[in-house]
């Protein structure tokens, strides 16, 4: 072990970063760009957590025809709606992990700690969340709206409401999971507290894909889901950190 | 050599504050207990703080609070002659802290975990990165997952990352605890390689620390 040292130490510089200077130093993109490849590879080595989300949205799409009528005529007036509803559930579902396991283990306090802006690190966790829930869901729901008696013509509308509404449900969603991290079981004050913030999405989700339904234009309300995506974008990665910084105290 | 002259240089470029972490009058509340009263500390570069004390007695906390993840209520914090209140993300990019738990994710390798703890900080190359692991004597488990890791192991895989981060300031939480023999010598080393260096560090432990007592001054908390 005694000569060890040496050979460790030579193939590290040798002076140390002060932390002024940004030769050596990571830039704040390479680092968004490990969180978010990181957090893409530990949800595949644990695929379970990937699928439930999506196998709760089947479900309860599922549930409608049975409660309601198996008429595809009745189905189809409230398609959209339950498109909707079941998408905000199974995404509240998946919040829950957004920062648990982080918090629990070290890594947030890591990324805290690494003296990159936590806004765009926050930024980089919410994209991975989103391409591992939101963007899956607004695959399968096309499926689910056929099965739910759409025309196929609304196929393209229904997907593009859901890919821009679910990028907004993350964004809103990791405000709530940053805020209730500190508290023990907090799945209930999380829908609490996400779901009423989570309204103006379903509101105009919704009314974009009963649009797309009826063969009806949807670029006004797909302009204001994109709106509240954009909104989202801009504030909730700095409302996250500031949140997880207090739950670090 | 090129390592004193390289720490000259810096010393140089700085002549006035001065160089290292000091800590003034730190009073923190947990709530109702009153945990660091009135705490202060100066540790210059190539120089070693044991904090001692008691269980409960606030060794954590105050780790912490240096590092600035807990705000005291009142009291300075100041780096190289700076309050760290001005720029936390510069002072945060020169420090590394390891608490009582390794931060490793239970289902990326010992390796994965270095690559992506520290290379959101700096670069680092593979050569670099088995090099650490070599030293602290993972080479031959560093592809296992961290879940079927031991205490120990994870503790080691830490302590590759204070080699990987070159950072001028570690602050430690219990160091030694869970290393068999050769491991507690091995965190002596580096503790020491790290003074050499230039390098400061905080170590909370109420074990004894494997560095040569010239360069360690202690502070004792008293539980309040």
């Amino acid at each position: 072990m005694a000569e060890l040292p040496q050979s460790a130490l030579a193939a590290a510089p040798a002076s140390l970063d002060t932390g002024g200077s940004a030769g050596e130093g990571t830039p704040v993109l390479a680092a968004a760009r490990l969180v978010l490849l990181r957090d893409l590879t530990l949800a595949f080595r644990r695929s379970g957590q990937l699928v439930q989300p999506l196998a709760f949205f089947a479900i309860v799409t599922m549930l409608f025809p049975l409660a309601i009528s198996p008429e595809l005529a009745r189905l189809r007036e409230v398609a959209a709606g339950v498109l909707w509803v079941a998408a905000l559930l199974a995404s509240l579902l998946a919040l829950e992990f957004l920062f648990r396991d982080d918090a629990y283990d070290g890594t947030l306090e890591q990324y805290a700690l690494s003296g990159q802006p936590l806004t765009g690190l926050m930024f980089a966790k919410t994209a991975a969340h989103w391409l591992l829930t939101g963007l899956p869901l607004a695959l399968i729901a096309p499926l689910a709206a056929l099965s739910l008696g759409a025309p196929p013509a609304a196929i393209p509308g229904i997907l593009a409401s859901l890919v821009v509404g679910t990028v907004a449900l993350s964004l809103i969603g990791s405000i709530g999971a940053a805020l209730t991290l500190g508290i023990r079981r907090g799945g209930v004050l999380l829908a609490l507290l996400t779901l009423p913030l989570s309204l103006p999405v379903l509101i105009f989700g919704a009314r974009a894909s009963e649009l797309a339904i009826r063969g009806e234009s949807i670029v006004a309300p797909l302009e204001l889901l994109g709106a509240l995506a954009v909104l989202g974008i801009t504030l909730a990665p700095l409302a996250s950190a500031a949140a997880v910084r207090i739950s670090l105290e | 050599m090129a390592r004193g002259a390289n720490l000259m240089n810096l010393r140089d470029s700085r002549p006035m504050s001065h160089q290292g972490l000091e800590a003034e009058n730190l009073q923190l509340w947990r709530g109702e207990r009153h945990v660091l009263r009135g705490v202060g500390f100066s540790v210059e570069r190539g120089s070693c703080l044991h904090v001692t004390g008691a269980n409960g007695a606030g060794k954590t906390s105050l780790l912490r609070a240096a590092c600035g993840l807990l705000h005291p209520e009142s009291g300075r914090l100041l780096w190289n002659g700076q309050d760290v209140a001005a720029d936390p993300p510069a002072f945060h990019a020169s420090l590394l802290y390891i608490g009582h738990e390794a931060p490793l994710k239970a289902d990326l390798s010992a390796l994965e975990n270095l690559r992506y703890w520290i290379g959101m900080r700096r670069r680092v190359s593979a050569s670099a990165l088995g090099a650490a692991l070599q030293r602290v004597g993972a080479a031959a488990w560093s592809d296992r997952p961290a879940r079927t890791l031991s205490a120990g192991q994870k503790r080691r895989v830490a302590l590759a990352a204070l080699s990987l981060a070159l950072v001028p300031l570690w602050l430690l939480d219990e160091p030694t605890t869970n290393l068999d023999g050769e491991g507690q010598r091995l965190v002596g080393s580096l503790i020491e390689e790290q003074l050499t260096r230039g390098g400061l560090v905080l170590a909370a432990t109420h074990h004894e620390l494997p560095v040569a007592p010239a360069r360690v001054r202690r502070l004792e908390l008293t539980l309040g």
